[in-house]
């Protein structure tokens, strides 16, 4: 299964002020036992919102909206994503990760193909109906 | 267990445990032969570290570094183990008390010294534990069951439930294969050079048997167990940071990784298996074919580096590149992989991957060119009770409009696939061949 932990905005983030050597070492340390561990899929560092924008859908309308945001403790500086066996294991490898400060790191479940269960199938098998008859008309060649 | 805390909380430091086990059992494995050299010993004596871990964390709440604690105590039991063995082995040869004293004593300073020289930061004892408990001493079936073990830290029951076999089997099997290795005198370590080619593959085949039992489950109703695939793939990614100028390494990984990336697509939503070419590509894992395709590059760096052609793993890798390189079925470069297959024939001189050749050859210029090539495979003695081998040549015949001789061949084939799934799949493709004009298209690509 697969968790993506989001590391969230702080004030030094959003300034744009780079981590300092020590938490930049302790950081790559990290992410090297995590990749040791075959855990690692995918991770990055995120711009500070001050180079970000939004686009706000209402109807037909959409405005886009520039950065920087204000609510720096909602806003996402970065990401990983893991594969792991349990819940538990992710947690585990979470409280190893060199945060301090009050910092809280989120953890989240990715869907994966059967947690959609028969909601899903309908659509699908239409889908998978259309592919199979285009297959068995190139076929009969 | 002691009755401190509510059970909510016991529970919660339980889960605990088993997560960090989970994360730290090979390693105290590894770093535990390291100093007893003798897998079975070590697995039993980390065993006891985690026993000791379930009984002092609900008391004494989890410690900061669990690690470091489970790594502490498994230490001293290796010390008393080593202890014990010293003053045994001094008993059994009669020394005096004098001499018998200082035998222990210098066995613990020794054993002391060991500890503090050789922390194991860089992984060796990892690689080594791999080797071992991969050793070719031991069964393919002994050295699956073994590294789940120890390497991947599942308990005898899961492994029994992935392989849908008694737990009383595997545990018996995982008995035997610490036997063996101790009576052949395995010693714990990374093999030399010139055994390295033969050993490697040996632990490759391993991981590449386990993803396999996940991703085209051999029995049972299920058609894929996805966690066998995931924990192979993550044994292929520690393997090639530990070995990172292999390219069959990192072929294996991009192999898995490929394969494992159309995975939510080849289920359909009545648990049936979807074949390649059906396949709704959009429900391929992009982040997985990513990882795979970048795995392959790297597998062909290091292989032209060292003016080696591709071996079979780096091979299927790039055939499987292929498929998920292409947008959809019918812009699939086939020639590309007929050469592909010519070269994994050469190195495998498999009639498996001959008969995978031919269904390339069909798709890449058309099934009476490869009709043939399939029928020169009848008589292999090793695809005799292979259903895979009548399915293509039914599909092959299906294709050609002989619709009564392709029924027999996908009645043949059924009859031989242990997975149920398969087995309805192959069925029902015998009646449409039937009544006729009811071809659905090439049938051996998962």
């Amino acid at each position: 299964m697969r968790f993506m932990v989001i590391v969230k905005a702080s004030g030094e983030s959003e300034a744009g002020v780079m981590p300092d050597e020590a938490m930049l070492a302790a950081m790559g340390k990290y992410n090297e036992e995590l990749a040791n561990a075959g855990v690692m899929l995918a991770g990055e560092g995120l711009h500070p919102t001050s180079r970000g924008v939004r686009v706000r859908f209402d109807g037909k309308q959409r405005t886009v909206i520039d950065g920087p945001f204000a609510e720096t403790k909602e806003l996402i500086a970065g990401f990983w994503l893991w594969q792991v066996r349990s819940r538990d294991e992710a947690i585990e490898w979470l409280k190893r990760a060199p945060f301090d400060g009050g910092t809280e790191i989120e953890l989240r479940q990715v869907f994966e193909a059967e947690d959609f269960g028969a909601e899903f199938t309908p659509e699908l098998r239409e889908q998978e109906r259309r592919i199979a008859d285009k297959i068995t008309a190139a076929g009969k060649r | 267990m002691p009755p401190s805390a509510g059970a909510g909380a016991d529970d919660e430091v339980r889960a605990t445990v088993c997560a960090v086990w989970r994360i730290e059992s090979a390693r105290l494995i590894g770093a535990l032969t390291r100093r007893v050299r003798d897998l079975g010993v070590a697995e039993q004596l980390a065993q006891d570290a985690l026993v000791a871990a379930l009984e002092h964390w609900p008391r004494e709440g989890v410690p900061d570094n669990p690690a470091a604690w489970l790594m502490a105590t498994a230490r001293n039991l290796a010390l008393d183990h080593l202890r014990r063995q010293q003053v045994r082995a001094a008993q059994e040869s009669a020394l005096s008390h004098a001499l018998d004293l200082r035998h222990a004593i210098a066995a613990q300073a020794q054993a002391q010294a060991v500890d503090d020289a050789l922390d194991d930061t860089v992984g060796d004892d990892l690689l080594r534990l791999i080797f071992t408990a991969c050793h070719p001493v031991l069964s393919a079936q002994a050295r699956v069951a073994l590294a789940l073990r120890v390497l991947g830290g599942l308990g005898t029951d899961e492994i029994a439930r992935s392989f849908l076999v008694p737990e009383a089997t595997i545990a018996q099997r995982i008995v035997r294969a610490k036997r063996s290795l101790a009576e052949a005198r395995v010693p714990f370590e990374v093999p030399p050079a010139g055994e390295l080619p033969q050993r490697l593959g040996a632990v490759l085949e391993v991981i590449y048997l386990v993803f396999n039992e996940g991703y085209a489950a051999t029995s049972g109703g299920d058609w894929m167990r996805p966690a066998l695939c995931e924990e192979a793939m993550r044994l292929g990614r520690v393997l090639a940071r530990l070995m990172p100028y292999e390219p069959e390494v990192h072929g294996l990984v991009a192999l898995m990784e490929l394969q494992a990336s159309r995975n939510a697509a080849r289920v359909g939503p009545g648990g049936e298996p979807v074949l390649l070419l059906a396949q709704v590509r959009s429900r391929w894992d992009r982040l997985l074919i990513g990882r795979g395709l970048a795995a392959l590059a790297n597998a062909e760096k290091l292989a032209a580096g060292r003016g080696q052609a591709l071996g079979p793993y780096a091979l299927q890798a790039a055939i499987a590149a292929c498929h998920a390189r292409a947008a959809d079925a019918s812009a699939t470069d086939w020639p590309r992989i007929v050469a592909l297959y010519d070269a994994l024939v050469e190195v495998t001189g498999s009639p498996v991957v001959e008969l995978n050749r031919a269904v390339a050859v069909s798709m890449a210029f058309g099934a009476s060119t490869a009709l043939p090539l399939v029928e020169a495979l009848a008589d292999e003695p090793a695809l005799r009770h292979y259903h895979l081998l009548p399915a293509v040549r039914a599909d092959l015949l299906a294709r050609l409009g002989r619709l009564d001789e392709a029924a027999a061949e996908f009645e043949r084939a059924a009859a031989l696939t242990r997975n149920e799934r398969e087995r309805q799949v192959l069925a029902a493709r015998a009646h449409q061949c039937r009544p006729p004009g009811a071809d659905r298209g090439p049938a051996a690509l998962h």
